[in-house]
């Protein structure tokens, strides 16, 4: 188990430096920073001033190690517009964003699962049918439109939720759900036809020729052999929602990390981007590493591999 | 005679398929008593594991299972309400399967598996459970229980779990075992292991033992009575040296001349096969299922459905209208002339 745990760390952590490469090169990808940063037209002593305030001048990996240093510590530079510490910022945002994708991602596994479990149990019953309906039509539907929906049904119909803002826990029903919804179709195909096989299996046959109770056949037999597929596919939906969270929180207003980049994209705040994109892909390697434990932790078979 | 165990009498298995409605068991009749071992021979297909398996309820969903008596001691198991089989099935009779392999949870502990069989049957501690498959596994020959109960089903070979899988069965002291073909899939040199240990345990635990196996040295070895199955029927039983010494059927015969004897099969002589195919087992086939390939068929044969009838005193039942002649060696006749 030690060794399997030090290997994945390993592999996180390598994934994490190709990670802060990406990420630092994002400065060259839309051509000279110090331009950049000097906008259209500015005076060729100005754009060389920046340039040497800034450090674009030093050579390129003098500049990479220097801002990877700065990194680990917690320096991520400052924003080119709110004229403070980009970590700052990020961090006082980040809890929003987590919460946020917490609450989506639990939203849709509560959701997938037991209905997954329920149309392996039953296959090819209108349940089944209806479930497998509404999972394509879910992956077929963009979030965008799927949250106006929400809006206009939950928030200005019925007026049952508060449509933007985060003052109360009734603000991240609506976005919970928006962002959360997307995930569900995936995860419970794949937990239906993980029940599906392991309920053909001979150790389900064996678990009622022991005569147990059907529900614990199903639940501790068979759901903890057939989640093992869906954790590594939850781990990557969190990411995938991670990036949606910047057209949710911005529907809803949220002020998150999502609603950040937003902003920062559309102000052309480079450090504050880059931030993002590097806290952002850090927590989408955690959270696959945790994946990676949780499943070993699941399957004993994994953990000598 | 001691206990009856089980009764099974005229138990049929119907599957709807693509190509009408399957009818793999069409009445199989036999009993165990308390001590027997029973063992169920014939070909691949001729509906072994499922009468097994409808006999603890375990088939699949689609099949459908009748009976006009199946019971276990005095208890009836036919339209029992599954809550209440559930209570029986692992307590008081319990199976093993042909796949040691895939028969245990890759997830759990051979320790919680063994000892969730008891917890869910009987109001012992989980120390008394502990207690009680540390000693089934030394007693089905598993040293150093205790580490082995900390490990999991992918750290042991095939034959020990396999004696894990016997262990469970023992767990809740059952007065029936039904094994379908539990060596099979191992080594040839375990598989006499394995079944030594099942019929030492079954005498030992005086259980009722029914055994399905294609191992006709096995069944002389161990077997009380037989039950030769074929095309879904049963068409002999009786007791095991009866069957061996005058077999009545012709397929009992023929199953028979497939053994190959040392000293007088020759090296490198071919076994005796049954030429032909076993028919299909889709709609009624009213008249005997052996007729496509005895060798002595007779018209009366494919006229009207064979009853299986008593022969003679023991228990000794045979589907046969010629059985008659073939105690009187009517194949070898037929060989010879043929
Ligand atoms: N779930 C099923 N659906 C349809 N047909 C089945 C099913 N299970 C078994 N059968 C058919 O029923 C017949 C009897 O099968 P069974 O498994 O009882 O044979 P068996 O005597 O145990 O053979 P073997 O020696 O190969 O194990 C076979 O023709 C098989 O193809
Ligand atoms: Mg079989």
């Amino acid at each position: 188990m030690l060794a399997y745990s030090l290997k994945r760390l390993g592999v996180a952590l390598l994934v994490a430096l190709t990670v802060s490469l990406i990420t630092f090169s994002m400065i060259y990808i839309s051509g000279d920073p110090a331009l950049a940063i000097a906008g259209e037209g500015a005076r060729q002593q100005d754009v060389e001033n920046i340039r040497r305030f800034y450090g674009f001048d030093r050579p390129i990996y003098v500049q990479y190690l220097d801002w990877l240093w700065s990194a680990l510590h917690g320096d991520l530079g400052r924003s080119y517009n709110l004229r403070q510490p980009v970590a700052d910022v990020i961090f006082q945002r980040l809890p929003t964003t987590m919460l946020l994708g917490a609450c989506a991602i639990t939203f849709a596994l509560v959701l997938a699962i037991p209905l997954g479990v329920l149309a392996a149990v039953k296959p090819n019953s209108i349940f089944d049918r209806v479930s497998l309906t509404l999972a394509v039509i879910g992956q077929a539907m963009p979030s965008f439109w799927f949250a106006l929906t929400l809006i206009l049904w939950f928030g200005v119909y019925w007026r049952l939720l508060p449509i933007t803002g985060q003052d109360s826990w009734w603000n991240f029903v609506m976005p919970s759900i928006a962002l959360g919804y997307y995930v569900t179709p995936a995860v419970m195909r794949l937990t239906r036809a993980g029940m599906l096989e392991v309920l053909s299996s001979d150790y389900i046959r064996t678990a009622r020729a022991k005569g147990l109770k059907p529900m614990r056949v199903l639940f501790k037999h068979a759901l903890r052999n057939a989640i093992i597929p869906v954790v590594a596919l939850a781990a990557v939906q969190f990411g995938f929602m991670l990036g949606g969270s910047i057209v949710i929180e911005t529907i809803f207003q949220i002020n998150g990390l999502g609603y950040l980049a937003w902003e920062s994209i559309q102000r052309k705040d480079l450090p504050m981007m880059q931030a993002i994109v590097l806290v952002l892909s850090i927590i989408y390697v955690l959270i696959t590493f945790l994946a990676d434990m949780l499943n070993a932790f699941l399957d004993p078979r994994i953990r000598v591999a | 005679m001691g206990e009856r165990v089980l009764t099974v009498e005229d138990l049929r298995v119907d599957i709807p398929v693509a190509a009408g409605m399957l009818h793999p068991v069409q009445g199989v009749t036999f009993h165990v008593d308390r001590g027997e071992t029973v063992c169920i021979v014939g070909e691949s297909g001729c509906g072994k594991s499922l009468t097994a398996l409808a006999i603890m309820d375990l088939l699949p969903r689609s099949a459908k299972r009748t009976a006009m008596r199946l019971e276990l001691q005095d208890q009836t198991l036919d339209g029992v309400a599954e809550a209440r089989m559930a209570d029986i099935r692992g307590n008081r009779m319990a199976m093993i399967f042909q796949e040691p392999m895939t028969s245990l949870n890759p997830a759990y502990t051979i320790g919680n598996q063994l000892e969730e069989a008891i917890l869910r049957h009987k109001p012992v501690s989980r120390k008394d459970a502990r207690k009680r498959a540390v000693h089934l596994l030394g007693r089905v020959g598993i040293t150093a229980a205790e580490q082995r109960l900390r490990q999991y089903p992918h750290q042991l070979s095939g034959g020990l779990r396999q004696r894990v899988m016997i262990a469970m069965a023992l767990m809740c002291g059952p007065a029936l075992i039904v094994a379908d073909e539990p060596t099979t899939a191992l080594d040839v040199t375990i598989q006499a292991q394995i079944l030594h240990l099942l019929a030492e345990l079954q005498r030992e635990f005086h259980m009722g033992l029914v055994l399905i196996t294609h191992d006709l040295g096995i069944v002389a070895r161990i077997a009380t009575r037989v039950v030769v199955m074929y095309a879904g029927e049963v068409v002999e039983t009786g007791p095991v040296d009866e069957i061996f010494r005058a077999p009545r059927h012709p397929y009992t015969q023929g199953l028979l001349a497939c053994i190959p004897v040392p000293g007088k099969t020759r090296r490198g002589e071919r076994l005796g096969v049954i030429p032909g195919m076993v028919p299909s087992l889709v709609g009624e086939m009213p008249y005997c299922h052996f007729a496509s390939r005895c060798p002595i068929v007779i018209d009366e044969c494919r006229a009207a459905p064979v009853p299986l009838t008593s022969e003679g005193g023991r228990g000794r039942r045979v589907r046969c209208i010629r059985a008659a002649d073939v105690a009187a060696g009517a194949l070898q006749a037929a060989g010879t002339a043929a």
